[in-house]
């Protein structure tokens, strides 16, 4: 039996989120395991330019509900209008990208359609069983292999970096309407606006040098060293969430998927033991230097050097080290 | 208001993790286990709420007897009681299977709000809340960073983490399942007269038979997701590690990011 693979592609304001093109891959790369049609579906309202993109690549189709109430995201709005979409498609796979926003409603989805749910999935591959997905467990210390049982559809989200987009094949697809009947779609939010989250003066993004701190710190005295060696090699401070969280350091130094994304020449991470939303706003830099107590911390797999032991100890000498080849 | 705070207990982050012998999942001899970094954030949450809005946390948990000292210190902050499913049948589920236990449970008494953390610091799946959600029929929202109840308790301000340091304002009708995120509040700590008042109040024991459910529709069995393995995750790293005292590591990295890497 063929399969109906649906990718549901994401959008803000009628721009697609970049991560759709890798839902957009993992879903093509699904079909070829699974012997499927792979289709977008975009939800929105005015949404014409991202259904363009969409159609130059190898695609069934781009499958476009358009409606007034789905311009501002709303869990109730997006579950209600798929769940009738897919009674009367009944597609076998709905892939999303994980994102802030379909991890709101992708959950919800899978239990309305009494279908399966793999949450976070970095790859995916067949064997004898079926289809074998693979995700991050104990934040990414850990990988586990999982495969879904039962009936209904395989509700899946991809998680960023996993499904290149450049890997994305191009071709030319056709856009179809797609509608659902009147009073089907609802609301369940009234959006009142966006706000910054840290309305600081920190800016990261420019940085050449940055040095960050993570969770293995301990606290907020033991702070200090770090950014002595901050100072001694003229770099901007910078932290992961925990660190954050716990009010060592203000809101406005936070890398990672909720604060700032960077992509300085050397990021020097001490006691980050690199969890994916921090990597995402990090893994641009063009060389990382990791410290960290534990060898199997996942920064070590994007790190460039890496130094195994206490920041405690570590990160001092690196100051003296510093200051010794700078001739100070 | 009646407040429900879902907590969930997992290995500390700082716990050196083995895998089982089935290879199936981590070996938990030896591993300290702690309340869920964004659980413990929820149940500050939902006590904060309770003391102004002048009503009570009552504390829900799905797991093995060990979870009973995460439930006593919840308890020793300040929620009024626990329930905990215990029976071995509830063990070993996805979120589906969880999420419907827990609704089961949560619905047999009558709430205006369900806090949960965002995700587990162990399994990760980040939808519990959303099913418990489904399953009662209320709204949801996840990653929560922010929460004012309306002056009449009919619904709530919600404010929601979105990505590149932006929030989301909303409002929503309650009853409603509300994921929260780290970060939100600082979580207090318990006092002395609160441990002691904990050892008196009561931890409630429910098995499927008590929500209704059968053993099969929870727990392993009523999952969807099967975990076949867990393993270090495919190195695809090249990271060159350097040995040696901190001083003599710290002199050869300065060196090599000075001569070999040139970015200093």
């Amino acid at each position: 039996m063929s399969n109906t693979i649906w990718v549901i592609v994401q959008q803000r304001q009628g721009k697609l989120h970049k991560m759709s093109i890798e839902a957009v891959r993992a879903g093509q790369l699904l079909a070829s395991m699974v012997d499927g049609s792979v289709d977008a579906v975009l939800l929105g309202s005015q949404v014409g330019e991202a259904a363009e993109q969409l159609a130059g690549f190898q695609l069934g189709a781009v499958k476009v509900l358009d409606h007034a109430s789905l311009g501002s995201f709303t869990p109730g709005a997006y579950t209600s209008s798929l769940q009738a979409l897919a009674a009367e498609t009944k597609p076998t796979f709905l892939v999303f990208p994980h994102t802030y926003q379909t991890v709101d409603y992708a959950p919800r989805l899978a239990q309305l359609l009494g279908g399966s749910l793999v949450p976070e999935v970095t790859g995916v591959e067949k064997d004898d069983t079926g289809l074998v997905w693979r995700r991050p467990v104990m934040s990414g210390k850990l990988e586990a292999r999982v495969r879904t049982r039962g009936e209904g559809p395989v509700v899946v989200t991809v998680q960023s970096a996993a499904f290149p987009a450049d890997e994305a094949a191009t071709g030319q697809a056709p856009v179809e309407t797609l509608t659902v009947d009147e009073g089907v779609i609802a609301e369940d939010r009234q959006i009142l606006g966006v706000v910054e989250a840290a309305a600081g003066e920190v800016d990261l993004t420019q940085a050449e040098l940055i040095v960050a701190v993570g969770r293995g710190v301990g606290d907020a005295d033991k702070i200090g060293p770090v950014e002595d060696l901050a100072a001694a090699l003229g770099a901007e401070l910078g932290a992961s969430r925990p660190v954050i969280d716990n009010g060592w350091l203000p809101r406005d130094r936070q890398i990672g998927s909720s604060g700032q994304t960077v992509s300085p020449k050397l990021y020097l991470a001490a006691g980050i033991s690199g969890a994916i939303q921090h990597l995402v706003g990090m893994k641009g830099a063009q060389v990382i230097v990791a410290i960290n107590k534990d060898r199997g911390a996942p920064i070590f797999n994007i790190a460039h050097y890496g130094i195994v032991g206490d920041l405690h100890e570590v990160v001092p000498a690196l100051t003296a080290a510093v200051k010794e080849a700078r001739g100070d | 208001m009646r407040i429900a705070v879902c907590i969930k207990q997992v290995p500390d982050s700082e716990a050196r993790l083995r895998i089982a012998g089935d290879g199936k999942w981590i070996d938990e001899e030896d591993v300290q286990f702690v309340i869920n970094e964004s659980d413990e954030y929820a149940l500050e949450e939902g006590l904060t709420l309770a003391e102004e809005t002048g009503g009570e946390v009552v504390v829900f948990s799905l797991g093995p007897e060990r979870v009973r000292e995460a439930l006593r210190k919840a308890l020793a902050l300040g929620a009024a009681r626990a329930v905990l499913l215990s029976d071995e049948a509830f063990l070993g589920g996805d979120s589906l299977a969880t999420g419907k236990a827990l609704a089961a449970a949560i619905g047999k008494e009558e709430f205006d709000l369900v806090l949960t953390g965002s995700q587990s610091d162990d399994a990760g799946y980040g939808s519990t809340g959303s099913v418990i959600a489904g399953h009662l029929g209320w709204p949801h929202g996840w990653l929560v960073m922010g929460v004012e109840i309306d002056d009449d308790s009919s619904g709530a301000k919600v404010t929601r983490e979105m990505e590149a340091g932006m929030n989301e304002v909303f409002h929503l009708a309650l009853p409603a399942v509300l994921q929260i995120q780290a970060g939100l509040n600082k979580p207090r700590y318990a006092s002395l007269k609160g441990i002691m008042q904990a050892k008196r109040k009561e931890i409630a024991q429910m098995g499927p038979g008590d929500l209704g459910l059968t053993p099969e529709e929870v727990g392993e069995g009523g999952s969807r997701l099967e975990v076949l393995s867990v393993a270090l995750p495919e190195t695809r790293g090249t990271a060159q590690i350097i040995e040696g005292e901190p001083a003599e590591a710290a002199r050869i990295l300065v060196d090599k990011l000075q001569k070999e890497a040139r970015v200093l």
